[in-house]
């Protein structure tokens, strides 16, 4: 049965007739190709899936692969969960756009890997048995500790969800021209096959593929960029600061020369401040990434999956060297994107800079005409969007995981479940949080879902890390610290985020966009002048770009004002945001920790808490008791 | 299953366990300490030590980009410092502790 139903997915992910090319960077004669490349990755996986559908029957197999997988497969894993198209193609976009702040940006990411491991890996793997929710009821009342941890759970994943489900979507549309609401589909129904049928060991397995296709294509890219340089850095960045689209680009984003020279230009492209303006803010992501990913329920259900807490160590180990190694190729492939292909084409196919990577691809393949450059360009989609399925994928397991293991089986039945019956509930979960992530995939169309990765890693950050943290290390901690630090955590940081600058304020909006319509004809009659004017080609094809990009904003300025037309205020009923931080963790994060700690102290009556401080702090660190690989 | 027979009050107040809680803890957290302060550095810096981040040392390679490369640097270091010493020391010292507590139930 279920092998049926998957060749017939298959069949559909794969047939011409579910795709409508209507255009995107891959010309459309080149359609076909990129088919073949999709399916032929798309097969991989299903392959790997139907391999795996055969191994889960038990609970353990389901939730944590049987405690099977090494600590070097399961740091490709890691990767392949955590590099999101987000970090895979936005990264490589704002180094394109905005040189070394983007470089910056990607640091906090690989850093975040050391609080993981350091204090969180091997004792979650010590104590822990599948989900978030086993770790904190351990000591905690145990029904409160499982309801908490699963409504954390399925509202960090959700919102982690939508970004990539909106994101992806419009990526893919992007990319290959496939419909917005067939990709959402696609990627759901792939996602769910994954994830229903095998598992936690096909959902690894697509995370590792995902991961070493992902290394390939960076490396290819690397070798293909900077092998014209001879490898040399100061030589490859020489060309990048020499190049006069690199220049057109500081002033653009500078608002102007400022009287610097062409050389300055260049250099300051390498140079702070472009993009990342507000110190505050930045510490502020910084904190929310740095302790968010340990809180982040996908990621720290990997952990489970390996046999003991010295694979576990090791698995992150693999895995910051992997994420470490290909952030360190992103400074090549975005300045190598700036200099080929330029920042004003990859901003001109995505504002945000997502198709810095693929353009670059398809450039040195032999560029927009050749072959070879649209294989390479196909190569880079197909891996972005196996990117998307296979961090959806851990997602959706890690909410179906929550709601079958911590609160029906935990919660509902006692804990007393048949395996078989364990499993069912666990497949049941996938299919029905999967249908919520294409319903809100396509209900959220259109919708600027970017700051929703930075809220997710900052509830993570503000809730879940200091209920495990200070489950784990302090004394003193009980049912009340959880309960009060998950619920003011989580709510401190969404309404922080709904009353910043994310939010959409029509009315601010609007008078920008009047203030552009009321300068546009004096803006457009003046460069009509310069280009009658102009006196050589170059000055000629400066004025005329200046003109179109006035056009081009006059008829944005134009459709923001239409579509505004009679709203008045955001979201939540403000007419501009109460706070200037976009993220909401150096608020949030600090409010969790105590909120956390005032609870656990308020609480007078948990003696259960402090009974088993002994047990669970030895067994975080020795391992005694540790939950055991199956047997096979 | 050994978890209904290990005496954990026992285990947690004898001297070696004591001992590889301090030596972890002091471990652990100073490293912890360490790498967030020097990340922190790296923002902060961007904003205030703007001349110093923008001064060239390898052709355009300027002290900035080579701070932000020693992070990667920096963060792989204590990756393996950790595992080194966890793997030598804390590991040894874990599997001593559990297999006197489950030699003596």
């Amino acid at each position: 049965m279920a092998r049926q139903v998957m060749a017939a997915m298959a069949a559909l992910a794969v047939s011409p007739g579910a795709f409508a090319f209507t255009g995107g960077a891959v010309p459309e004669r080149f359609g076909g190709m990129t088919l073949g490349v999709f399916a032929a990755i798309i097969a991989l996986t299903m392959y790997v899936t139907w391999l795996a559908a055969k191994r889960v029957k038990s609970a353990q197999q389901f939730y944590a692969a049987g405690r099977s997988i090494s600590g070097l497969q399961n740091g490709w894993a890691i990767a392949g969960d955590y590099l999101s198209a987000a970090s895979f193609l936005g990264i490589a976009g704002l180094i394109s756009l905005y040189g070394y702040d983007g470089f910056m940006y990607s640091v906090g990411w690989l850093v975040a890997y050391i609080t993981v491991l350091l204090v969180i890996a091997e004792p979650c793997r010590n104590i822990g048995k599948y989900t978030l929710g086993d770790i904190l009821a351990y000591r905690n009342h145990y029904k409160t500790a499982k309801v908490l941890a699963a409504a954390s759970t399925i509202t960090v994943s959700t919102i982690y969800l939508t970004a990539q489900m909106v994101g992806g979507g419009v990526l893919v549309k992007t990319l290959i021209g496939i419909d917005y609401e067939v990709s959402v589909v696609v990627v759901g129904v792939l996602m769910l096959a994954y994830v229903v049928f095998g598992g936690m060991v096909a959902t690894t397995w697509v995370q590792i593929i995902k991961a070493v296709l992902l290394v390939i294509a960076s490396i290819v890219l690397v070798v293909f960029t900077w092998a014209p340089y001879g490898f040399s850095l100061p030589g490859f960045l020489e060309a990048v600061v020499a190049d006069p689209k690199v220049h057109a680009q500081v002033a653009k984003v500078l608002g102007g020369d400022g009287g610097m020279t062409a050389t300055e230009l260049g250099q300051r492209f390498l140079e702070p401040g472009l993009y990342l303006k507000n110190p505050i803010d930045q510490i502020s992501l910084g904190m929310a990434l740095v302790l968010g990913t340990a809180g982040l329920p996908h990621i720290l259900m990997r952990f489970f999956t390996v046999p003991n807490a010295h694979q576990a160590r090791i698995s992150v180990i693999w895995a910051m060297g992997i994420i470490g190694g290909f952030y360190v190729l992103t400074l090549i492939i975005g300045n190598g994107a700036a200099l080929n292909v330029g920042a004003a084409t990859i901003a001109s196919f995505d504002r945000g800079g997502n198709l810095a990577a693929p353009l670059l691809a398809q450039f040195i393949g032999g560029g927009s005409e050749s072959a070879l450059g649209n294989f390479f360009l196909a190569f880079v989609a197909a891996v972005a969007f196996a990117t998307i399925v296979a961090v959806v994928a851990g997602l959706v397991l890690a909410s179906a995981s929550a709601m079958s293991h911590d609160i029906w089986v935990g919660v509902v039945k006692g804990e007393h479940a048949t395996p078989a019956e364990e499993v069912r509930a666990a497949r049941i979960s996938a299919i029905a949080i999967g249908a919520i992530a294409i319903a809100i995939g396509i209900l959220a169309k259109g919708q600027n879902v970017a700051h929703l990765v930075g809220l997710a890693f900052a509830v993570a950050a503000s809730s879940n890390l200091p209920c495990i943290l200070l489950t784990l290390y302090w004394k003193r901690c009980n049912t009340g610290g959880i309960l009060l630090g998950m619920t003011v955590g989580t709510v401190a940081a969404v309404v922080l985020v709904l009353v910043s600058p994310n939010m959409s304020y029509p009315k601010i909006e609007r008078e920008a966009a009047q203030q552009v319509i009321e300068a546009a004809p004096a803006k457009i009659a003046s460069l009509e002048a310069a280009l009658a004017g102009a006196v050589d080609e170059a000055a000629r094809r400066q004025a005329d770009s200046a003109l179109k990009d006035a056009q081009v904003a006059l008829t944005t300025a134009q459709t923001t004002v239409q579509s505004l037309e009679g709203k008045l205020t955001s979201l939540v009923g403000l007419e501009s945001p109460l706070i200037s931080l976009r993220n909401p963790g150096i608020y949030s994060i600090p409010l969790g920790f105590l909120c956390v700690i005032l609870g656990s102290l308020l609480w007078r009556r948990d003696r259960h808490a402090r009974d088993k401080w002994d047990e669970l702090y030895v067994r975080q660190n020795t391992g005694i008791g540790a939950e055991q690989a199956s047997q096979h | 299953m050994t978890t209904p027979a290990v005496d954990w009050v026992a285990i947690a107040r004898h001297p070696r366990f004591q001992e590889l809680h301090q030596r972890k803890s002091r471990f652990l957290w100073g490293l912890m300490a360490f790498s967030v302060i020097y990340y922190f550095l790296l923002p902060i810096g961007a904003v205030y030590w703007v001349d110093l981040f923008r001064k060239q040392v390898w052709g355009p390679v300027n002290v900035g980009l080579l701070f932000a490369l020693s992070e990667f640097v920096v963060a792989w270091g204590i990756a393996f410092i950790y595992s080194r010493h966890a793997s030598r020391r804390f590991d040894a010292m874990a599997r001593e502790i559990a297999h006197a507590a489950q030699g003596s139930v």
